[in-house]
């Protein structure tokens, strides 16, 4: 499904960053791990098409990254990639169920109702269907992200330090729940995190040195 | 969800900044409003009394209230002419048509007009219930003054000397009313009409019309036929020199007339004459300096409130980069970041002028059920105009510029740059 050769990145006026070479199959959910610095954000936002420019070669589900515009990467995202990130994510001028409606909205895709709802009760928060998402807690933010994240029904979700913020109760919630979903979704999980809690939670892990 | 949707919430998550901004717009908005309405029913109410006067004749004095008293009968008039020499210059060739009016009284504070039935045709007047004035003594009255007075048909009043109530009572002889004219939202509403006869009179009991003579004026009320009748009034004989009128309004056969029949006015050592179009051009160069200057007040206030929303934009889209990079992580293209934020902008400059348009009106609304005054002169708070179609469009222009710098910023987002930062 993803596949790198040599890839490397340079910010401007800064050092190449090279990357090792991975394939990432269809349902292989798979860790980035590596300390803060080692470029796991980097990698993330390359293999996912947020930053462009790099290097070498990036197929990811036989589409060369870099021969994509930006208006076409809008477009691949839009159709196969959910994110999740670390934390402040969900727009706080709007309610849960407002922020899930976003996602096809900006992915111009048709609104889907049921599936809003079934996440939405998948992740326990159908209580909090209509509250303001600045009144929730880490962990219920961090559900409200993953349930947007999956409203698409992406091939692959990308999370970049979805757990950082979370405490070990929520932590460990978070991670088996997001797991569940991506599966029953059929999501392939790519994770870049350098937290230890969840390292024995998935197999396949690429480790990156800085 | 839907782009209004979002755009709507984002406003409503900020509702101070919201409403200072509606607020200050909304406020510059509607003082053009204001002025746009106030200019233009003063200017078509003026257009409209004034129509079809070429000339005003009256006896020396200041040319604007000459015009002021006889057209739009809210000055007091300059003196009384002979009848004789009024005659002269209605039977110049050069006018088609002379009207003689006749004032001095009023009841309740509304003007006694003395004319004839040349009067109703140029002011294309018509009657609502009796009929028009003929004999001497009967009123028609205009239909403001019968609704604010309750004056109807067959009621008899005692006019008072002057413009003021509580003047001078003419009690001697009473005016019978005969007639209520239909409203015309022109002069003609707030008049009471008789025959310049009547006029004469009310005062030659003390002798204020110049008519000394007592019992004789009295024959010619009658209907007696007079060899030679005054081209003006037939029931005096031409060349009168004992009676009076306030003034003439005259109508050129040729634009001719334009040249020189306000020269040959002029030239008559106690007339002049007065041109209602150069009159009410300098009494608007007078007030237009005052319009100038709220003009620019409220461009002003357009200014700071398009200033406004633009550092609100600004400031709140630096705050927002995070929530852009993040729509457009999930597949936003950077058209779609664009249109949201000229869609705030246009909806804030919009909703503004909107509501300073509603707001100008109704401040005219009040104003009108406020002051009697405009009443009178029959300004109407429910007429848009042209320009406020073009207000609105200029808000819509002003929204898009307001939003350029801050929709470019957002377009040009380093998403990935945004998101590792955080």
């Amino acid at each position: 499904m993803i596949e790198t050769q040599s890839v490397s990145f340079q910010y401007p006026g800064d050092k190449i960053i090279a990357f090792q070479d991975f394939s990432i199959k269809k349902g292989e959910h798979t860790l980035l791990l590596g300390e803060s610095g080692s470029g796991k954000t980097t990698l993330l936002h390359l293999i996912s098409g947020l930053l462009r420019g790099y290097k070498g070669s990036i197929h990811f589900l036989q589409q060369e990254l870099n021969t994509l515009s930006e208006s076409q990467l809008d477009q691949f995202r839009a159709q196969h990639i959910g994110f999740i990130f670390q934390k402040n994510h969900l727009i706080s001028a709007l309610t849960t169920e407002q922020n899930l409606m976003l996602a096809p909205y900006l992915a111009t895709k048709k609104s889907d109702k049921e599936r809003i709802h079934y996440l939405l009760n998948r992740l326990g928060l159908e209580k909090k269907k209509n509250a303001n998402v600045k009144t929730l807690s880490q962990g219920q933010a961090q559900r409200v992200a993953i349930a947007r994240a999956l409203v698409n029904q992406p091939a692959v979700l990308f999370a970049d330090e979805p757990t950082s913020a979370l405490d070990d109760k929520n932590c460990d919630v978070v991670i088996d729940l997001l797991l569940e979903v991506a599966n029953e979704s059929k999501a392939t999980l790519i994770m870049a995190t350098h937290d230890q809690r969840v390292k024995n939670k998935i197999s396949k892990q690429i480790i990156l040195n800085s | 969800m839907n782009l209004f949707v979002l755009v709507w919430n984002y406003l409503k998550a900020k509702p101070l900044n919201t409403v200072l901004n509606l607020i200050l717009l909304a406020l510059g908005i509607a003082v053009i409003t204001l002025l746009l309405v106030f200019n233009n029913q003063l200017q078509s109410n003026i257009t409209k009394n004034g129509r079809g006067i070429d000339l005003v004749v009256g006896a020396k004095g200041s040319p604007m209230q000459l015009i002021l008293c006889n057209i739009f009968h809210v000055d007091f008039p300059t003196g009384n002419i002979k009848l004789n020499e009024a005659e002269k210059i209605a039977k110049n060739r050069l006018v088609k048509q002379a009207i003689p009016l006749a004032l001095g009284d009023s009841y309740a504070g509304y003007r006694i007009v003395g004319t004839n039935k040349d009067y109703v045709q140029l002011y294309d007047l018509k009657i609502n219930s009796g009929k028009f004035w003929s004999k001497p003594l009967e009123v028609t009255i205009g239909s403001y003054v019968a609704q604010t007075t309750g004056l109807k048909l067959g009621d008899t009043f005692a006019s008072s000397h002057g413009m003021t109530e509580g003047g001078h009572s003419h009690d001697e002889h009473l005016f019978t009313v005969v007639g209520i004219l239909e409203p015309s939202a022109s002069v003609t509403d707030n008049l009471i009409f008789t025959s310049i006869e009547s006029v004469w009179i009310m005062h030659e009991e003390h002798g204020e019309g110049g008519e000394e003579e007592g019992e004789e004026p009295h024959h010619h009320h009658d209907t007696v036929s007079i060899a030679n009748p005054s081209k003006l009034v037939s029931s005096v004989s031409a060349n009168d020199s004992t009676h009076e009128v306030t003034s003439l309004l005259i109508e050129y056969r040729s634009p001719m007339g334009a040249v020189q029949m306000p020269r040959f006015v002029n030239a008559q050592s106690t007339l002049q004459a007065a041109s209602p179009a150069f009159e009410t051009a300098r009494l608007f160069s007078i007030l237009g300096v005052g319009v100038d200057v709220l003009m620019g007040f409220a461009y002003l206030l357009i200014f700071i409130s398009a200033l406004s929303i633009f550092i609100a934009l600004y400031n709140s889209l630096k705050e927002r980069r995070y929530d852009l990079a993040i729509m457009r992580s999930m597949g936003a293209s950077r058209f779609k970041i664009l249109i949201t934020v000229f869609t705030e902008s246009i909806w804030l400059t919009l909703a503004g002028s909107i509501i300073g348009i509603l707001v100008g009106h109704a401040v005219i609304y009040a104003l009108i059920a406020f002051l009697p005054e405009l009443q009178k002169t029959g300004f109407s708070a429910f007429i848009i105009y042209q320009e406020e179609w073009i207000l609105l469009a200029g808000s819509l222009l002003l929204g898009c510029v307001c939003a350029i710098l801050p929709a470019w910023q957002a377009y040009k987002t380093n998403i990935s740059e945004v998101l590792a930062k955080n």
